[in-house]
């Protein structure tokens, strides 16, 4: 094993027909995968789910597994070695921010990869200081990793990375889960990297804009885990565009077929959700914002934007009715509300239900039921319905949601937009008549985004109130038709549909 | 997103003499030191020896009566009803003051309620005290340099520790969920146990994730790892271990000498 601290330069990496199938599986994840990746070339890896983007980069990571998680046909080397030995030689940025974070102070998480590869002490700290700097992380050493941005995490990750000094840079949809600010922070730093260390690239990402420019290679996986194009990023994206687009990459170029926003709510069409001089705040934490006076307009859609940290959640979950407000009142109109008052905090949870539904910004966060038809029933029960009409409804909703082929599935075992379909299908079953939605586009692919955005289209116009926190500009494009921006400070200011007012 | 902030326990706290410059490991040490000896007999006088020159020594390091009261105020709630239960519930013998139904306030019982309660404080305080301001990371750097523990694991426990906060935001979001769904009215246990299995995939999925993020950086791998923070041990260490020793020492002695010496098992 080669663990020389000055062992940099880029990476070469050769497959000849290489393919790996995960234990218990019967089809194989890669097969026949023959790829020549030059020192410093950067590689943007496209192709639709589950056709082993993924599982390439963990077996260029050394991170696959023995022969207990798979097993492997062909060859695959890292400058001629089998990428597990070559421990250092790679470094892998994963989707989830949250998830690698390993230590609680900013330095020392940096330091982690030094620390295993034996890097003299002296030399980590001189390493962590130049890989904290290239990432542009402007934070002392023991800055808690807890108070970090997405964005700002990823980078770290990013640091902790290149720290090691790697060969070849490997980043699995890096920013999947980062708002726009977090996005482009993410890519900025990963441009300076290369332009300091010549690093080999390869990164998986559905967004192809991002990396367009960095990259001056596309390869194309196929959905049966075999190699469907190789080459400059401008021919193979001109030659694959629409195929591309149909598997759920996000190709530029490629009109999204959905409706455009517009100022939909009928003049004299009231509040569906107002506020009196609210403040919002999670309980026990500090107060986020004080005397909002917002207006929800009644069966159109809005959207509510700002920056991270902002207090965006905390105002849907407010507005829904299940924090209570810290300061002010939040008012249903009657419409809503039918006879029960009109603070959907004070409702019970059973009259939430045909009111005012919530999507989580997690699908995890919301299951309960372990199937799907479960899943999607388990509102209608709630409510009393009789037996027979529970079941038409679920069944309206599965078919509706094209989930009635995974009706006995787990929902935890269903894939992102699969389980993004489920929520908002879970909330549809009791046909409330405003639905609050956070972050709903997060990871999803070009299909899922498209799908869901035309079901949204469809429950405003049979007269649902929409309500959307989003970074999304797409989206934003498509469902703000009314606009709510919220800022760090205590200002709100709600902005009128329109072209030009594009948060 | 805002995550339970183990870092923020520890930058709040003032700073303590001595103690400070001892290493967390071996305040670990010194707090078994300390205590082990008090959990073997069962009588005031140790307790209240030990209670006594403590309190002395943590004044000296620096702790006031209000930090006292701040940070240690689960402990004095807890001994005095450990000691209230003894009372009314301990061996009874000698003279009867009080019964009702099972309760007897005896002389012996009485003895045992002030025994109990000098004894929790003498054992619960120091432990407090003494771990005031360590920080995971210091602790475990110290287990695995001067102590020796596998690396793996003291490394592996620490970095799990980064994901408990993210299960105290998860358990937050998913109570709230469960009102969104409709099911927030009855059936708490029901609820409950959703809530914990949701809790373990979201688990799983996230120790796999920072498993695979730490592989990736090189962890688990055969060869010898450095350590970016040095955690050593020096005089002060010496001193603090002797100093626990002394006092767990002269709390046994002194029980000894008063003839109350009641190990627990005679």
């Amino acid at each position: 094993m080669d663990r020389a601290p000055g062992a940099a330069g880029p990476a070469r990496v050769d497959a000849t027909g290489w393919g790996w199938r995960h234990a218990g599986r019967r089809r194989a994840a890669l097969q026949g995968i023959d790829l020549r990746i030059h020192p410093g070339e950067r590689v943007l890896l496209l192709g639709p789910s589950g056709s082993g983007k993924s599982t390439l980069l963990h077996a260029l990571a050394g991170v696959l597994g023995g022969d207990d998680e798979g097993e492997h046909h062909g060859r695959l080397l890292l400058d001629g070695r089998a990428p597990a030995e070559a421990r250092g030689r790679a470094g892998l940025v994963l989707q989830d921010p949250d998830s690698q974070v390993i230590l609680a102070r900013v330095g020392d998480d940096v330091a982690f990869g030094c620390e295993n590869l034996g890097i003299p002490r002296d030399e980590t700290w001189s390493r962590v200081r130049e890989a904290i700097d290239a990432v542009g992380l402007d934070l002392p050493l023991d800055h808690p990793t807890s108070r970090l941005s997405g964005g700002q995490k990823q980078r770290m990750a990013l640091a902790g990375a290149i720290a090691m000094r790697p060969g070849l840079l490997l980043l699995d949809e890096p920013t999947a889960n980062l708002d726009p600010v977090g996005v482009a922070e993410v890519r900025e730093a990963v441009a300076r990297v290369l332009d300091r260390t010549g690093a080999t690239l390869v990164v998986v990402e559905h967004r192809v804009d991002v990396w367009l420019d960095l990259v001056d290679r596309v390869v194309i996986l196929g959905a049966d885990g075999r190699l469907l194009a190789d080459g400059p990023p401008s021919v193979v994206l001109d030659a694959r565009r629409e195929a591309l687009a149909a598997a759920g990459v996000w190709v530029p170029g490629v009109p999204l077929e959905v409706p455009e926003a517009t100022d939909a709510a009928a003049p004299g069409a009231g509040p569906a959700i107002s506020t009196e001089s609210l403040g919002i705040g999670r309980p026990r934490g500090a107060v986020l914002h004080e005397g909002l006076d917002l207006v929800v307009p009644d069966a159109s859609s809005t959207v509510l934007t700002g920056p991270n940290g902002a207090g965006k959640s905390t105002l849907a979950l407010t507005l829904g009715g299940l924090l209570a407000p810290r300061a002010g009142r939040v008012v249903a109109a009657p419409r809503i509300a039918r006879g029960i008052g009109d603070a959907p905090v004070r409702w019970r949870s059973r009259e939430l239900l045909s009111r005012i539904g919530t999507v989580f910004q997690e699908p995890e966060h919301q299951f309960v039921a372990s199937t799907v038809r479960d899943e999607v029933a388990v509102a209608p029960r709630a409510l009393g319905l009789a037996p027979a009409v529970v079941d038409a409804r679920v069944d309206e909703v599965l078919q509706r949601l094209r989930l009635d082929h995974l009706a006995a599935a787990n929902p935890f075992t269903l894939s992102g937009g699969e389980a993004r379909r489920l929520t908002v299908g879970a909330v549809l079953a009791t046909r409330p008549s405003a639905v609050i939605l956070d972050e709903p586009t997060f990871g999803q692919d070009r299909l899922g985004w498209v799908e869901l955005v035309r079901l949204l289209h469809e429950l405003v116009n049979e007269g649902t109130t929409l309500l959307s926190v989003t970074h999304d500009a797409a989206f934003i494009a498509s469902l703000g038709g009314h606009r709510i921006r919220l800022d760090a400070q205590a200002s709100v200011a709600a902005a009128a549909a329109g072209r030009d007012g594009r948060a | 997103m805002s995550t339970v902030d183990l870092a923020d326990a520890t930058t709040s706290v003032p700073t303590l003499r001595f103690v400070d410059r001892v290493n967390p490991a071996t305040r670990l040490a010194a707090a078994m030191v300390l205590t082990t000896p008090l959990l073997l007999t069962v009588d005031w006088v140790s307790a209240a020896i030990a209670l006594g020159i403590q309190l002395v020594l943590f004044a000296l390091a620096g702790v006031t009566p209000g930090l006292l009261v701040r940070r240690t105020w689960p402990i004095l709630v807890a001994a005095p009803l450990a000691g209230i239960s003894m009372l009314l519930y301990g061996r009874p013998s000698g003279t009867v003051y009080w019964e009702f139904w099972l309760a007897k306030v005896t002389d012996g019982s009485i003895q045992l309620a002030i025994a109990v309660t000098l004894r929790v404080l003498a054992i619960g305080l120091p432990a407090a005290l003494l771990f005031l301001r360590v920080d995971p990371t210091d602790l475990a750097d110290g287990l695995a340099q001067v102590w020796r523990l596998p690396a793996r694991f003291v490394l592996g426990a620490l970095a799990a520790t980064r994901l408990v906060g993210l299960f105290v935001e998860d358990w937050r979001a998913m109570s709230l969920a469960r009102r969104a769904r409709g099911i927030g009215d009855h059936g708490a246990v029901r609820r409950a146990s959703t809530m914990a299995f949701a809790l373990l995939v979201l688990a799983i999925r996230r120790g796999s994730k920072l498993a695979t993020a730490m592989e990736a950086r090189g962890f688990g791998a055969d060869a010898p790892r450095t350590w970016a923070r040095p955690s050593t041990v020096g005089a002060p260490d010496a001193v603090l271990v002797a100093i626990a020793a002394a006092v767990a020492a002269a709390a046994i002695a002194g029980a000894v000498w008063a003839g109350t010496f009641h190990p627990v098992w005679a």
